[in-house]
Protein backbone atom coordinates (compact mmCIF):
# COMPACT_ATOMS: atom_id res chain seq x y z
CA UNK A 1 0.00 0.00 0.00
CA UNK A 2 2.83 2.34 0.81
CA UNK A 3 4.25 1.76 -2.67
CA UNK A 4 0.98 2.67 -4.35
CA UNK A 5 0.82 5.91 -2.40
CA UNK A 6 4.34 6.73 -3.60
CA UNK A 7 3.24 6.20 -7.22
CA UNK A 8 0.05 8.22 -6.86
CA UNK A 9 1.80 10.95 -4.90
CA UNK A 10 4.58 11.24 -7.48
CA UNK A 11 2.06 11.41 -10.29
CA UNK A 12 0.19 14.19 -8.49
CA UNK A 13 3.47 16.02 -7.95
CA UNK A 14 4.44 15.81 -11.63
CA UNK A 15 1.02 16.97 -12.78
CA UNK A 16 1.08 19.77 -10.22
CA UNK A 17 4.47 20.88 -11.53
CA UNK A 18 3.05 20.85 -15.06
CA UNK A 19 0.13 23.05 -14.04
CA UNK A 20 2.40 25.47 -12.16
CA UNK A 21 4.83 25.71 -15.09
CA UNK A 22 1.93 26.27 -17.47
CA UNK A 23 0.53 29.04 -15.30
CA UNK A 24 3.93 30.70 -15.02
CA UNK A 25 4.70 30.36 -18.74
CA UNK A 26 1.35 31.71 -19.90
CA UNK A 27 1.60 34.58 -17.47
CA UNK A 28 5.06 35.47 -18.81
CA UNK A 29 3.89 35.18 -22.42
CA UNK A 30 0.82 37.31 -21.71
CA UNK A 31 2.97 40.07 -20.22
CA UNK A 32 5.33 39.91 -23.20
CA UNK A 33 2.45 40.14 -25.66
CA UNK A 34 0.95 43.08 -23.78
CA UNK A 35 4.30 44.86 -23.84
CA UNK A 36 4.77 44.16 -27.57
CA UNK A 37 1.34 45.55 -28.32
CA UNK A 38 2.06 48.64 -26.21
CA UNK A 39 5.38 49.44 -27.93
CA UNK A 40 3.87 48.89 -31.38
CA UNK A 41 0.45 50.44 -30.79
CA UNK A 42 0.90 52.66 -33.87
CA UNK A 43 0.84 49.51 -36.01
CA UNK A 44 -2.58 48.36 -34.80
CA UNK A 45 -4.77 50.50 -37.04
CA UNK A 46 -3.89 51.84 -40.47
CA UNK A 47 -5.77 54.42 -42.47
CA UNK A 48 -6.70 51.85 -45.12
CA UNK A 49 -8.07 49.30 -42.65
CA UNK A 50 -11.77 48.48 -43.13
CA UNK A 51 -13.81 49.31 -40.07
CA UNK A 52 -17.35 48.83 -38.82
CA UNK A 53 -19.03 50.99 -36.22
CA UNK A 54 -18.78 54.68 -35.33
CA UNK A 55 -15.37 56.31 -35.80
CA UNK A 56 -15.67 58.05 -32.41
CA UNK A 57 -16.36 54.84 -30.48
CA UNK A 58 -14.13 54.66 -27.43
CA UNK A 59 -13.66 50.90 -27.66
CA UNK A 60 -11.85 49.53 -30.71
CA UNK A 61 -11.54 45.85 -31.50
CA UNK A 62 -8.72 45.12 -33.92
CA UNK A 63 -8.97 41.71 -35.52
CA UNK A 64 -6.16 40.17 -37.55
CA UNK A 65 -7.90 37.67 -39.77
CA UNK A 66 -7.50 35.41 -42.76
CA UNK A 67 -10.47 34.80 -45.07
CA UNK A 68 -9.43 31.12 -45.37
CA UNK A 69 -9.24 30.55 -41.61
CA UNK A 70 -11.99 28.41 -40.08
CA UNK A 71 -11.62 29.92 -36.63
CA UNK A 72 -12.06 33.43 -38.09
CA UNK A 73 -15.26 32.24 -39.72
CA UNK A 74 -16.45 30.75 -36.44
CA UNK A 75 -15.62 33.95 -34.54
CA UNK A 76 -17.35 36.28 -36.98
CA UNK A 77 -20.96 35.96 -35.69
CA UNK A 78 -19.76 36.55 -32.12
CA UNK A 79 -17.83 39.66 -33.12
CA UNK A 80 -20.87 40.94 -34.97
CA UNK A 81 -23.16 40.36 -32.03
CA UNK A 82 -20.72 42.11 -29.68
CA UNK A 83 -20.93 45.13 -32.00
CA UNK A 84 -24.71 44.90 -32.20
CA UNK A 85 -25.07 44.68 -28.42
CA UNK A 86 -23.02 47.83 -27.92
CA UNK A 87 -23.92 50.27 -30.69
CA UNK A 88 -22.14 53.68 -30.64
CA UNK A 89 -19.53 52.36 -28.23
CA UNK A 90 -17.60 49.71 -30.12
CA UNK A 91 -15.79 49.77 -33.44
CA UNK A 92 -14.26 46.85 -35.32
CA UNK A 93 -11.12 47.26 -37.42
CA UNK A 94 -10.06 44.40 -39.67
CA UNK A 95 -6.46 43.66 -40.53
CA UNK A 96 -5.23 40.98 -42.88
CA UNK A 97 -3.09 38.05 -41.87
CA UNK A 98 -3.04 36.16 -45.17
CA UNK A 99 -1.29 33.07 -43.85
CA UNK A 100 -3.00 30.48 -46.05
CA UNK A 101 -2.23 29.74 -49.68
CA UNK A 102 -4.42 31.93 -51.90
CA UNK A 103 -5.59 34.17 -49.07
CA UNK A 104 -3.73 37.17 -50.48
CA UNK A 105 -5.79 36.94 -53.67
CA UNK A 106 -9.05 36.74 -51.71
CA UNK A 107 -7.96 39.75 -49.65
CA UNK A 108 -7.47 41.69 -52.88
CA UNK A 109 -10.93 40.61 -54.06
CA UNK A 110 -12.38 41.96 -50.82
CA UNK A 111 -10.48 45.21 -51.20
CA UNK A 112 -11.77 45.48 -54.77
CA UNK A 113 -15.30 44.96 -53.42
CA UNK A 114 -14.62 47.74 -50.92
CA UNK A 115 -14.06 50.16 -53.81
CA UNK A 116 -17.61 49.33 -54.95
CA UNK A 117 -18.94 49.86 -51.43
CA UNK A 118 -19.73 46.17 -51.01
CA UNK A 119 -17.06 45.24 -48.48
CA UNK A 120 -19.03 43.80 -45.57
CA UNK A 121 -21.57 42.00 -47.75
CA UNK A 122 -18.71 40.44 -49.71
CA UNK A 123 -16.83 39.47 -46.57
CA UNK A 124 -19.89 37.77 -45.13
CA UNK A 125 -20.60 35.91 -48.37
CA UNK A 126 -16.98 34.76 -48.64
CA UNK A 127 -16.90 33.57 -45.03
CA UNK A 128 -20.24 31.84 -45.34
CA UNK A 129 -19.11 29.92 -48.41
CA UNK A 130 -15.63 29.29 -47.02
CA UNK A 131 -15.93 25.45 -46.95
CA UNK A 132 -16.61 25.53 -50.71
CA UNK A 133 -13.45 27.36 -51.75
CA UNK A 134 -10.90 27.27 -48.93
CA UNK A 135 -9.70 23.67 -48.77
CA UNK A 136 -6.20 23.83 -47.36
CA UNK A 137 -3.49 23.18 -49.92
CA UNK A 138 -6.07 23.31 -52.72
CA UNK A 139 -7.93 26.63 -52.60
CA UNK A 140 -10.51 27.20 -55.35
CA UNK A 141 -10.00 30.93 -55.75
CA UNK A 142 -11.97 31.20 -59.01
CA UNK A 143 -15.10 30.02 -57.21
CA UNK A 144 -14.94 33.10 -54.99
CA UNK A 145 -16.00 35.21 -57.98
CA UNK A 146 -19.21 33.19 -58.27
CA UNK A 147 -19.83 33.73 -54.58
CA UNK A 148 -19.30 37.48 -55.00
CA UNK A 149 -21.82 37.71 -57.83
CA UNK A 150 -24.50 37.11 -55.20
CA UNK A 151 -23.79 40.52 -53.63
CA UNK A 152 -24.14 42.23 -57.04
CA UNK A 153 -20.42 42.85 -57.39
CA UNK A 154 -19.25 44.17 -60.76
CA UNK A 155 -16.73 41.39 -61.30
CA UNK A 156 -15.07 42.91 -64.37
CA UNK A 157 -14.46 46.17 -62.57
CA UNK A 158 -13.26 44.31 -59.48
CA UNK A 159 -10.76 42.35 -61.57
CA UNK A 160 -9.40 45.59 -63.01
CA UNK A 161 -9.22 47.20 -59.57
CA UNK A 162 -7.28 44.21 -58.26
CA UNK A 163 -4.40 45.20 -60.49
CA UNK A 164 -4.05 48.45 -58.58
CA UNK A 165 -0.67 48.45 -56.79
CA UNK A 166 -2.38 50.14 -53.86
CA UNK A 167 -3.83 46.73 -52.92
CA UNK A 168 -0.35 45.20 -52.83
CA UNK A 169 0.71 48.04 -50.60
CA UNK A 170 -2.14 47.24 -48.19
CA UNK A 171 -1.09 43.59 -47.96
CA UNK A 172 2.52 44.61 -47.49
CA UNK A 173 1.68 47.09 -44.76
CA UNK A 174 -0.46 44.53 -42.93
CA UNK A 175 2.32 41.94 -43.21
CA UNK A 176 4.77 44.44 -41.71
CA UNK A 177 2.45 45.19 -38.81
CA UNK A 178 1.93 41.46 -38.23
CA UNK A 179 5.68 41.07 -37.84
CA UNK A 180 5.92 44.02 -35.45
CA UNK A 181 2.98 42.89 -33.33
CA UNK A 182 4.12 39.25 -33.48
CA UNK A 183 0.77 37.99 -34.69
CA UNK A 184 1.17 34.30 -35.55
CA UNK A 185 -2.34 32.94 -35.26
CA UNK A 186 -5.66 33.93 -36.72
CA UNK A 187 -7.83 35.38 -35.45
CA UNK A 188 -5.76 37.59 -33.15
CA UNK A 189 -7.70 40.28 -31.32
CA UNK A 190 -6.65 43.49 -29.64
CA UNK A 191 -9.14 45.52 -27.63
CA UNK A 192 -8.09 49.14 -27.13
CA UNK A 193 -4.51 48.10 -27.81
CA UNK A 194 -4.42 45.18 -25.39
CA UNK A 195 -4.07 41.65 -26.75
CA UNK A 196 -6.82 39.13 -26.08
CA UNK A 197 -4.90 36.39 -24.28
CA UNK A 198 -7.50 33.60 -24.08
CA UNK A 199 -8.73 33.08 -27.63
CA UNK A 200 -12.43 32.48 -27.00
CA UNK A 201 -15.59 34.43 -27.88
CA UNK A 202 -16.54 34.69 -24.21
CA UNK A 203 -13.15 36.10 -23.29
CA UNK A 204 -13.46 38.64 -26.11
CA UNK A 205 -16.92 39.70 -24.95
CA UNK A 206 -15.73 40.03 -21.35
CA UNK A 207 -12.74 42.12 -22.43
CA UNK A 208 -14.92 44.43 -24.55
CA UNK A 209 -17.37 44.89 -21.66
CA UNK A 210 -14.49 45.71 -19.34
CA UNK A 211 -13.21 48.36 -21.75
CA UNK A 212 -16.72 49.78 -22.19
CA UNK A 213 -17.09 50.09 -18.44
CA UNK A 214 -13.73 51.82 -18.22
CA UNK A 215 -14.35 54.19 -21.16
CA UNK A 216 -18.03 55.01 -20.49
CA UNK A 217 -18.26 55.42 -16.72
CA UNK B 1 7.21 -18.14 -3.29
CA UNK B 2 9.36 -17.18 -6.28
CA UNK B 3 6.47 -15.76 -8.30
CA UNK B 4 4.81 -14.00 -5.42
CA UNK B 5 4.33 -10.43 -6.55
CA UNK B 6 4.97 -9.17 -3.08
CA UNK B 7 8.52 -10.45 -3.33
CA UNK B 8 9.85 -7.59 -5.43
CA UNK B 9 12.78 -6.26 -3.45
CA UNK B 10 12.90 -2.63 -2.57
CA UNK B 11 15.95 -2.21 -4.80
CA UNK B 12 14.01 -3.63 -7.74
CA UNK B 13 11.01 -1.51 -6.98
CA UNK B 14 13.25 1.52 -6.67
CA UNK B 15 14.77 0.87 -10.11
CA UNK B 16 11.32 0.41 -11.61
CA UNK B 17 10.25 3.65 -9.96
CA UNK B 18 13.18 5.57 -11.44
CA UNK B 19 12.44 4.19 -14.92
CA UNK B 20 8.78 5.07 -14.62
CA UNK B 21 9.53 8.55 -13.33
CA UNK B 22 11.86 9.19 -16.28
CA UNK B 23 9.10 8.14 -18.70
CA UNK B 24 6.42 10.20 -16.94
CA UNK B 25 8.54 13.35 -16.78
CA UNK B 26 9.48 12.93 -20.44
CA UNK B 27 5.86 12.45 -21.40
CA UNK B 28 4.64 15.44 -19.44
CA UNK B 29 7.60 17.52 -20.64
CA UNK B 30 6.90 16.75 -24.30
CA UNK B 31 3.27 17.71 -23.78
CA UNK B 32 4.43 20.98 -22.23
CA UNK B 33 6.49 21.75 -25.34
CA UNK B 34 3.63 21.03 -27.73
CA UNK B 35 0.53 22.09 -25.80
CA UNK B 36 1.79 25.01 -23.72
CA UNK B 37 4.74 26.35 -25.69
CA UNK B 38 3.08 25.62 -29.06
CA UNK B 39 6.08 23.84 -30.57
CA UNK B 40 4.54 21.68 -33.27
CA UNK B 41 6.04 18.16 -33.00
CA UNK B 42 7.74 16.95 -36.19
CA UNK B 43 7.34 13.40 -37.51
CA UNK B 44 10.46 12.13 -35.73
CA UNK B 45 9.23 13.66 -32.47
CA UNK B 46 6.00 11.72 -32.84
CA UNK B 47 7.89 8.48 -33.49
CA UNK B 48 9.80 9.04 -30.23
CA UNK B 49 6.62 9.90 -28.37
CA UNK B 50 5.08 6.54 -29.27
CA UNK B 51 7.51 4.37 -27.21
CA UNK B 52 7.90 7.00 -24.46
CA UNK B 53 4.16 7.34 -23.80
CA UNK B 54 3.80 3.55 -23.85
CA UNK B 55 6.67 3.23 -21.35
CA UNK B 56 5.00 5.68 -18.98
CA UNK B 57 1.91 3.46 -18.93
CA UNK B 58 3.42 -0.03 -18.77
CA UNK B 59 6.11 0.88 -16.24
CA UNK B 60 3.39 2.49 -14.11
CA UNK B 61 1.31 -0.69 -14.23
CA UNK B 62 4.41 -2.76 -13.36
CA UNK B 63 5.04 -0.50 -10.35
CA UNK B 64 1.55 -0.96 -9.01
CA UNK B 65 1.31 -4.68 -9.75
CA UNK B 66 4.95 -5.21 -8.67
CA UNK B 67 5.82 -7.05 -11.84
CA UNK B 68 9.51 -7.25 -12.75
CA UNK B 69 8.69 -9.15 -15.95
CA UNK B 70 7.86 -5.79 -17.50
CA UNK B 71 11.55 -5.54 -18.51
CA UNK B 72 10.85 -8.00 -21.31
CA UNK B 73 8.28 -5.65 -22.86
CA UNK B 74 9.73 -2.31 -21.85
CA UNK B 75 13.34 -2.80 -22.93
CA UNK B 76 12.56 -3.15 -26.69
CA UNK B 77 10.47 0.02 -26.55
CA UNK B 78 13.28 1.90 -24.82
CA UNK B 79 15.83 0.65 -27.37
CA UNK B 80 13.63 1.74 -30.27
CA UNK B 81 13.43 5.12 -28.58
CA UNK B 82 17.22 5.32 -28.28
CA UNK B 83 17.60 4.57 -32.00
CA UNK B 84 15.06 7.23 -33.02
CA UNK B 85 16.41 9.86 -30.63
CA UNK B 86 19.98 9.16 -31.74
CA UNK B 87 18.99 9.57 -35.39
CA UNK B 88 17.17 12.79 -34.59
CA UNK B 89 20.13 14.15 -32.61
CA UNK B 90 22.50 13.35 -35.48
CA UNK B 91 20.12 15.14 -37.82
CA UNK B 92 20.22 18.18 -35.52
CA UNK B 93 23.99 18.13 -35.43
CA UNK B 94 24.16 17.94 -39.20
CA UNK B 95 25.60 14.42 -39.52
CA UNK B 96 22.62 13.12 -41.47
CA UNK B 97 22.23 14.48 -44.99
CA UNK B 98 19.05 16.52 -45.30
CA UNK B 99 18.01 14.48 -48.34
CA UNK B 100 17.12 11.46 -46.25
CA UNK B 101 15.21 13.14 -43.48
CA UNK B 102 11.68 11.81 -43.41
CA UNK B 103 9.88 15.09 -42.77
CA UNK B 104 7.57 17.42 -44.54
CA UNK B 105 8.46 20.97 -45.46
CA UNK B 106 5.92 22.42 -43.08
CA UNK B 107 7.51 21.07 -39.91
CA UNK B 108 11.16 20.30 -40.60
CA UNK B 109 12.73 17.89 -38.11
CA UNK B 110 16.07 19.66 -38.44
CA UNK B 111 14.80 23.00 -37.16
CA UNK B 112 16.29 23.62 -33.71
CA UNK B 113 13.50 24.92 -31.51
CA UNK B 114 15.11 25.05 -28.13
CA UNK B 115 18.60 24.94 -26.73
CA UNK B 116 19.12 24.90 -22.99
CA UNK B 117 22.59 25.95 -21.85
CA UNK B 118 23.65 26.18 -25.48
CA UNK B 119 23.67 22.45 -26.23
CA UNK B 120 20.68 20.62 -24.72
CA UNK B 121 18.13 20.26 -27.51
CA UNK B 122 14.82 18.41 -27.34
CA UNK B 123 16.11 15.30 -29.23
CA UNK B 124 19.12 15.21 -26.91
CA UNK B 125 16.83 15.29 -23.86
CA UNK B 126 14.87 12.45 -25.45
CA UNK B 127 18.07 10.47 -26.10
CA UNK B 128 19.24 10.95 -22.51
CA UNK B 129 15.88 9.83 -21.12
CA UNK B 130 15.67 6.72 -23.31
CA UNK B 131 19.29 5.79 -22.52
CA UNK B 132 18.68 6.22 -18.79
CA UNK B 133 15.60 4.00 -19.02
CA UNK B 134 17.62 1.35 -20.89
CA UNK B 135 20.26 1.39 -18.15
CA UNK B 136 17.67 1.19 -15.38
CA UNK B 137 15.88 -1.71 -17.05
CA UNK B 138 19.20 -3.48 -17.62
CA UNK B 139 20.07 -3.18 -13.95
CA UNK B 140 16.60 -4.39 -13.08
CA UNK B 141 17.02 -7.48 -15.27
CA UNK B 142 20.32 -8.36 -13.58
CA UNK B 143 19.09 -7.77 -10.08
CA UNK B 144 17.83 -10.60 -7.88
CA UNK B 145 14.77 -10.34 -5.73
Amino acid sequence: MKRISIVVGTLALVLGAFAAAMFYYQNQKGQERTETAKTNSASLVQFHSPSMGPADAKVTIVEFFDPSCEACRAFYPYVKSILAENPQKVRLVLRYAAFHQGSDVVVKMLEAAKIQGLYWQSLEAVLKAQPEWAQHGNPQIERVWDILKVVQLDVDKAKRDMENPRLDAILKQDAQDIALLQVNKTPTFFVNGKPLLANSPDALRAMVLQEINASYP
Amino acid sequence: MSHDRGMVSSRQWGLLFVGWLLAVVSTVGSLFFSEVMDYVPCVLCWYQRIPMYALAVILGIALVTQDVNVVKYAQPLALIGVALAAFHSLLYLGYVPKGIQPCSQDIPCSEVKLQVWGFLTIPLMSLAAFLAIVVVLFLLKRSKP
